[in-house]
């Protein structure tokens, strides 16, 4: 199969100079601003998680006070959820690949694009000056009356650096929907769209619908702290328990908002390295929009010990587990697709089979969490801690990294170096569990969540979890490292070196500005692997 | 009989035994699955890597049948885990009729504990082996969480509000108490020890301290002091509905609802008074928010308790 030669102009060398990107409209430049801003972040929360672990190395409060450890985990949890596993898939890869997968020139929108990167910076500032101001030690979770009434760090900077960051996620969901509603090739049916696709748009829905709620709650919380308007605090006629009410209105399909966008790429990946097209596309396909939509409705699953009624309990269990089914049939959908295929082992599908592993465990363990009377005892232990940890970064990172490296060579028009990829994609996976998976048994033994001293008795298995997360570390450095190397000295990247079917490999590497100097005109199901042009002969290593 | 696993809490009441086979059968179904998919996914990627010379005739991308299969199977395996842990979850917020009440009171970082005979303890609960307790639960400031680890019992403490939970002690021996909700800069020292005594010890160190008032003796003296008697007593012209025996009675409000009189209930009428008039009184009285602390509230509340229905009163106006 002839491909397209490598381009004298593309996106990147159209024009240069700070402004060239500052003032961009180009959705692929955007992504690119997107991905400078969250690895930041991403080396912002890991330190701080690095600082948590060091702390918990042992029983004692010995490297910092308390004050300082309250400050390091909820700036971790704010710089991880708020700044880096919110935007990472939806913003970096999202956008450069929404408008390429379905054969446009750009988003919708693409000043709103723009708009909404600005935003997301200015809230981060806002938020980094926090921090550097002294900090917050409320927890992500901002739980009032203790946000509102008794803690003395920045809230309101804090909590207004993320009001603004909201709109970004915003303004980039109405983007992705009418870019997905009115811009695809002709051809491309909605049932030949890539399953990539399908997940943004259900996220995208998420995002329209969950962010304002945050928001206004936001506004509640300042207001409250500001002027002592008694929405929360009981000693102002408020009710503590309606703030967990409206943040996890929210906070809990923003989980699906990260994990969503990662089932998109999981399916991209394992049907390019399979050869094969994704196994029960349709179900795969409407399992994101049942996920989106019952993730709606699940949000007291927080809330068990929190003194709501116990038959609010049993409506909230039994819809969780509901909402458990749609993430069960993907992964069974991801595992026949394998069935038959011909399976290679590039950098990519080792970030596939982790994701597959470590979110099996961790949607099994959340099967433990929706249940009512198990909830009672693991709840704001370090089980709750390892489970949302292996969907938040066994799931969304490891799918997030697989999406970059498949996609590295078209975003840079570069190869990254396979042996390192690799080897990087096992330190991670091996790094995780060893990071994680203790926490599961010392949640169970009873170590509750955000301590800053713990009994002696657990202290074997938080030395296992602080040796695992700098395995962990460590592993993520060595791509930040070769990935920055191979934009300058990796190998330059054909059109379509995985030989992958989809119009984002018909173009040029790295793509032109326009992304396609002709519109494409789509004839075939998304997948198409087993087409002639696509087959590899026996035996073929890419 | 599971005391002496490595990295396993110790059983120590009755629920306990119940949350773990719960734990067990999830971990059970849960090792299944996964190793039903990890095998999977090893066989297929072996037998099927791009080399192997495996037959691929016959590769089908859907199956009707196989989605149902895997959609139906995990979803009654889904809702038998729903059952069991609904059932643990009812027996755990049931105490039963007989069960011993102690007070909890939680602030930044103690728990205050009284015994209704009036015996206080701070970050330190005693217990006899084999009794029910329940805990009446609030706060002073913020939200913290009762936790006992070797009782697999848990439950917020909020300010402005009573909630409680229940246990009963199976084994002697000191057990871990933690404050599970994060409540700030000292969170991680809010925590204490339950001791389960064998009962005989427990009388008699309950008995230890003849300083302490009970909460209902207590209670009875501020009721006395803040002049509620000038009202509430039945012979006071009643401008105040008679309080015998309101606790547990169903009361007729205003606009022709009806509220259970239980410690919130109570609680909220000496606050916010005009939250919930009875029917058939005016809105006289004032709020007591700052003129009673909590632990002032709660020995009031057990003085209630101790008001029994009084025989029919001529003119008085009927409880329920």
């Amino acid at each position: 199969m002839t491909q397209p030669p490598a381009p004298d102009r593309h996106y990147l060398n159209v024009n240069y100079g700070v402004r060239s990107w500052l003032l961009t409209v180009d959705h692929k430049r955007i992504a690119l601003l997107y991905l400078g801003s969250v690895t930041l972040f991403f080396m912002i929360g890991g330190i701080f998680a690095m600082l948590v672990r060091l702390e918990l190395l042992t029983p004692e409060g010995d490297l910092m006070q308390a004050e300082t450890y309250n400050k390091m985990f909820t700036m971790h949890g704010i710089a991880m959820v708020f700044f880096f596993l919110l935007p990472a898939i939806p913003a970096v890869l999202g956008n450069f690949l929404v408008p390429m997968m379905i054969g446009a020139k750009d988003l919708a929108f693409p000043r709103l694009n723009l708009l909404s990167w600005y935003l997301y910076m200015i809230g981060a500032l806002f938020t980094i000056w926090a921090i550097v101001a002294g900090g917050v030690d409320t927890g992500w979770t901002f739980y009032t009356p203790y946000s509102t009434a008794w803690s003395n760090t920045n809230v309101v900077p804090v909590a207004l650096g993320i009001f603004v960051a909201g709109f970004s996620s915003i303004l980039t969901g109405l983007n992705f929907i009418v870019t997905i509603h009115k811009m695809r090739a002709p051809g491309l049916t909605w049932f030949r769209l890539p399953l990539f696709i399908w997940a943004h748009y259900a996220t995208s829905i998420i995002m329209i619908l969950g962010t304002p709620v945050l928001a206004i709650t936001i506004v509640l919380v300042a207001l409250e702290r500001i002027f002592h308007f008694g929405f929360f605090d009981p000693a102002l006629g408020g009710d503590p328990v309606l703030f967990q009410h409206f943040f996890w209105f929210y906070s809990h399909p923003a989980v699906y908002i990260m994990i969503l966008p990662a089932m998109g790429v999981i399916s991209e990946l394992v049907a390019c390295y399979s050869r094969k097209r994704i196994f029960g596309y349709s179900f795969v396909a409407f399992s994101s929009l049942a996920i989106a939509l019952v993730g709606f409705l699940v949000w007291g699953h927080h809330m068990f010990v929190s003194g709501q009624s116990v038959y609010a309990a049993l409506v909230f269990s039994i819809l969780s587990f509901l909402v458990a089914i749609p993430s069960a049939v993907k992964v069974f959908n991801w595992t026949a697709t394998l069935y038959k295929g011909r399976i290679s082992f590039e950098t990519p599908m080792l970030y596939v089979f982790g994701f597959i592993g470590l979110f099996t465990v961790g949607g099994l363990t959340g099967l433990f969490l929706a249940a009512l009377g198990l909830d009672v005892h693991v709840h704001d232990t370090y089980f709750i801690v390892a489970h949302f940890h292996y969907i938040m970064v066994g799931g969304t990172i490891m799918a997030y990294l697989g999406g970059l490296h498949f996609w590295w060579p078209k975003i840079s028009g570069r190869l990254y170096p396979e042996w390192w990829g690799r080897l990087s994609a096992g330190v991670i996976f091996v790094g995780f569990n060893l990071t994680f998976f203790p926490q599961f048994i010392l949640g169970y033994l009873g170590m509750p969540r955000r301590y800053h001293v713990y009994p002696e008795e657990f202290q074997v298995l938080n030395v296992m979890s602080s040796a695992g997360a700098s395995i962990l570390g460590f592993g993520y450095l060595i791509p930040l490292v070769y990935m920055i190397w191979s934009m300058r000295y990796g190998k330059p990247a054909p059109a379509n070196p995985w030989s992958a079917a989809g119009l984002e490999w018909t173009t040029p590497s790295p793509p032109p500005t326009e992304n396609f100097p002709v519109t494409p005109v789509v004839t075939e199901e998304a997948y198409a692997y087993d087409l002639p042009a696509r087959r590899l002969p026996e035996g073929t290593h890419v | 009989m599971l005391n002496n696993l490595p990295f396993f809490p110790p059983q120590a009441s009755t629920s306990a035994a119940q949350v773990d086979a719960l734990y067990f059968y999830l971990i059970g179904i849960s090792g299944l699955m996964s190793l039903l998919i990890a095998g999977l996914l090893i066989g297929f990627a072996v037998r099927y890597r791009r080399r192997s010379r495996a037959s691929r005739a016959g590769a089908v991308d859907g199956s009707m049948k196989l989605e149902l299969i895997w959609t139906i199977i995990p979803f009654f395996v889904a809702m038998s885990i729903f059952v069991w842990g609904a059932g643990v979850f009812f027996h755990l917020s049931r105490p039963p009729d007989d069960a011993m009440n102690i007070l909890v009171v939680g602030k930044r970082w103690m728990w205050k504990l009284q015994h209704l005979n009036g015996r206080r303890e701070i970050n330190e609960l005693h217990v006899p082996l084999g009794r029910a307790v329940r805990l009446t639960m609030t706060s002073e400031d913020v939200i913290h969480s009762f936790y006992v680890p070797a009782f697999r019992v848990k439950a917020d403490v909020l300010p402005g509000r009573y909630t409680s939970l229940w246990f009963e002690p199976t084994r002697p021996g000191r057990y871990h108490l933690f404050c599970a909700e994060y409540c700030g800069t000292r969170h991680s020292g809010m925590v204490g020890w339950v001791v389960v005594m064998q009962p005989e010890e427990f009388q008699t160190w309950l008995g230890g301290d003849a300083r302490d008032v009970a909460p209902a003796r207590a209670g009875e003296r501020l009721f006395t002091n803040l002049g509620c008697a000038t009202c509430h007593n039945p012979g006071s012209g009643a401008r105040g509905p008679s309080l015998q025996g309101v606790f547990g009675s169903t009361i007729a409000l205003k606009g022709g609802a009806r509220a259970s009189a239980d410690e919130s209930y109570l609680r909220e009428s000496i606050l916010d008074p005009q939250a919930k008039l009875v029917d058939g009184y005016e809105a006289l009285m004032p709020t007591f928010r700052g003129l009673v602390g909590e632990e002032g509230l709660m020995q009031i509340i057990e003085y209630l308790k101790t008001l029994e229905p009084a025989a029919a009163q001529p003119g008085g106006t009927p409880q329920s």
